[in-house]
């Protein structure tokens, strides 16, 4: 098998490979990092790669590990110890986590190999990826397009089979928005199924660790590594984690999906509808009870997240200050100067504009009326939640509105960016777990343009939706299209 | 600098310890206008009665054994520092 067939393998097809010995682990790290090297000028999903520690690791891989011999690729927002986390700023510039995430040492305990990592929005806060201080990233459908965000590293790298599988974090749709944008696999658990510590805040109460990949069998693979209770994060659930890969294959009969009308808006574009209707008739023919629902606080979601949202970050961030790691301002008249310049200096726009809302809607006199107030409405939108899965076991809609949009087109307009998270946040706001699959193509100036399905599952309900998700997966092709990458001239 | 809401960009940015260039203020405060006249919408919710979600799955209250453990050494806890020395952080002046 040469190089570019070789990394365009599911996770578990390459599992099979290694146990069957027809191919070692650093032959395995070999093609990828060629690969990178053929295709990542044009894509830009790479911000680091440490090959010699990757290949040392490759060496001596136990294939028989669940993820034994398996490289991963790292939003570069997850701490692994001696590798850079710049969360894609300045700020951090030089910076080197001194400690691996929980997620690294449960990812290598299951002898995966933890290999680069991908770039994002600045600390998280994007949906294109544009953001990112230090690179951009394309669509490997169009690289005229954005990648979606904050994960667009990861999506972008597992799509254009750079990685076989990657983790991203998830705050208001960024691993499911991506993976959508660009036809790849992405999971966002339960609050607290899988261990914060490591992942640089963003915002304490959504942000959420987990899987992107080319199969829906691949991120149950990751979960079954990565999910489970941490002590070092105080948020993490200690509840029994299932074996995810175990209920795939199980058939839709007597599964319950319902379809609320609050997300099958004008807005959508055409061809996004047309492929979620399609989806929808599809689950229906494989067994599936498909009932209309309704989340009538749905309108509420994206106001309450840029609240909430921008609140927890304004305190997360306050500890970039240029005294105990990353960049340092010069020559500050004095402490307080030191800080005004480092933060100034250090984060890009985004950033600062969401610290300043954070820190307007949590000062005195203003609390009340912003964050009480969207904490309450938080509540709300959990309860129609609560209240829809008595009825149903799961919710379908499109992830995105519409498919990956130009680069450039939205930068400067912070609030229409907001609204492309539209159906992706309230999952977020309500601590449950939801996945993005391929369900189609939108055809755009000549380019076949993915469509991904969201379900959204019951707290701790992961098997469930990967179960559904597996079973529309298998019974489509969209999943084995891959983009039209030419190789780039340039090296990375 | 005065926009539509009662938001003044330059003020909360010095309360944020960002020292934001003039026309930065100026960007910023007309996009946190547009963004905070879209999340008004909220106050049409009601929301009497309601208690506030601090998260989205109700855990509190979570103890472990104090008890100590292994953690950094100072060199490693300084690893990072920007500048350092005596094996402490370094900075400005603070107190004449």
């Amino acid at each position: 098998m040469i190089g570019n067939e070789l990394t365009a393998v599911s996770i578990a097809d390459l599992q099979s490979l290694l146990r069957r010995r027809e191919i070692s682990s650093r032959e395995v790290i070999d093609a990828l990092r060629e690969r990178i090297e053929a295709v990542d000028g044009n894509i830009g999903a790479y911000l680091s790669l440490d090959i010699e520690a990757a290949t040392k690791e490759a060496e001596h891989a136990n294939v028989d590990l669940p993820l034994g011999g398996i490289p991963i690729a790292i939003k570069d927002i997850i701490s692994a110890m001696g590798q850079p986390c710049t969360c894609a700023s300045k700020i951090l510039n030089g910076y080197r986590a001194p400690y691996d995430a929980t997620v690294i040492k449960k990812l290598r305990a299951a002898g995966a190999i933890p290999f680069g990592k991908t770039n994002l929005d600045e600390f998280a806060m994007g949906s294109s990826t544009e953001n990112s201080a230090l690179k951009s990233t394309r669509n490997p459908w169009d690289l005229s397009r954005v990648p979606g965000g904050s994960s667009g590293g990861s999506a972008a790298a597992v799509a254009a089979d750079e990685a076989f599988g990657a983790l991203g974090s998830d705050t208001g749709g960024s691993i499911r928005q991506p993976a959508a944008l660009c036809g790849v696999v992405g999971l966002k658990p339960t609050y607290g199924r899988v261990s914060r510590f490591g992942l640089v805040a963003f915002a304490s109460s959504l942000d959420q660790i987990g899987p992107v990949t080319k199969t829906v069998r691949d991120a149950a693979l990751i979960m079954n590594a990565i999910a489970g209770h941490d002590q070092q994060d105080s948020t993490s659930l200690d509840e029994p984690v299932p074996d995810y890969v175990a209920s795939l294959g199980n058939d839709l009969r007597g599964v319950r999906l319902g379809v609320p009308k609050e997300y099958m808006i004008e807005g959508i574009d055409p061809q996004v509808r047309a492929a979620i209707d399609a989806a929808v008739k599809q689950l229906n023919s494989l067994g599936a009870e498909i009932a209309e629902v309704s989340l009538p606080s749905t309108e509420y979601a994206v106001a309450v997240y840029y609240i909430i949202a921008t609140a927890e970050a304004s305190a997360n961030l306050a500890r970039f200050d240029g005294v105990r790691y990353g960049y340092r301002a010069e020559n500050p008249k004095d402490v307080l100067d030191l800080y005004g310049c480092t933060r100034e200096e250090g984060f890009g726009p985004e950033v600062k504009r969401r610290i300043i809302l954070g820190t307007y809607v949590l000062s005195s006199g203003y609390y009340d009326a912003y964050y009480l107030r969207a904490q309450k409405v938080r509540e709300l939108i959990r309860r129609d939640f609560s209240s829809v899965f008595e009825k149903v076991d799961a919710l379908i809609s499109p992830t995105s509105p519409v498919a990956a949009f130009k680069l450039g087109e939205r930068v400067a307009d912070p609030l229409q960016m907001y609204l492309a998270d539209i159906f992706t946040i309230a999952a977020n706001l309500a601590g449950i777990g939801g996945i993005s699959v391929p369900c189609g193509f939108a055809e755009l100036d000549g380019h076949r343009l993915p469509v991904g399905l969201q379900l959204l599952g019951k707290p701790l309900d992961e098997a469930r939706i990967l179960q559904i998700a597996h079973a529309y997966e298998q019974s489509t092709d969209w999943h084995k299209s891959r983009p039209p990458i030419a190789a780039s001239d340039q090296k990375t | 600098m005065a926009g539509t809401s009662d938001l003044d960009v330059a003020y909360v940015a010095r309360l944020a310890r960002i020292n934001l260039t003039e026309d930065e203020a100026e960007t910023f405060q007309k996009q946190l206008d547009d963004v905070l006249k879209y999340v008004e919408k909220l106050r049409q919710v009601d929301v009497t009665g309601v208690d506030a979600a601090a998260h989205g799955l109700p855990v509190f209250n979570v103890f472990r054994a104090d008890a100590p453990r292994d953690w950094f050494t100072a060199e490693q806890a300084l690893s990072n520092a920007p500048r350092q020395a005596n094996g402490l952080f370094v900075v400005p002046k603070v107190v004449e």
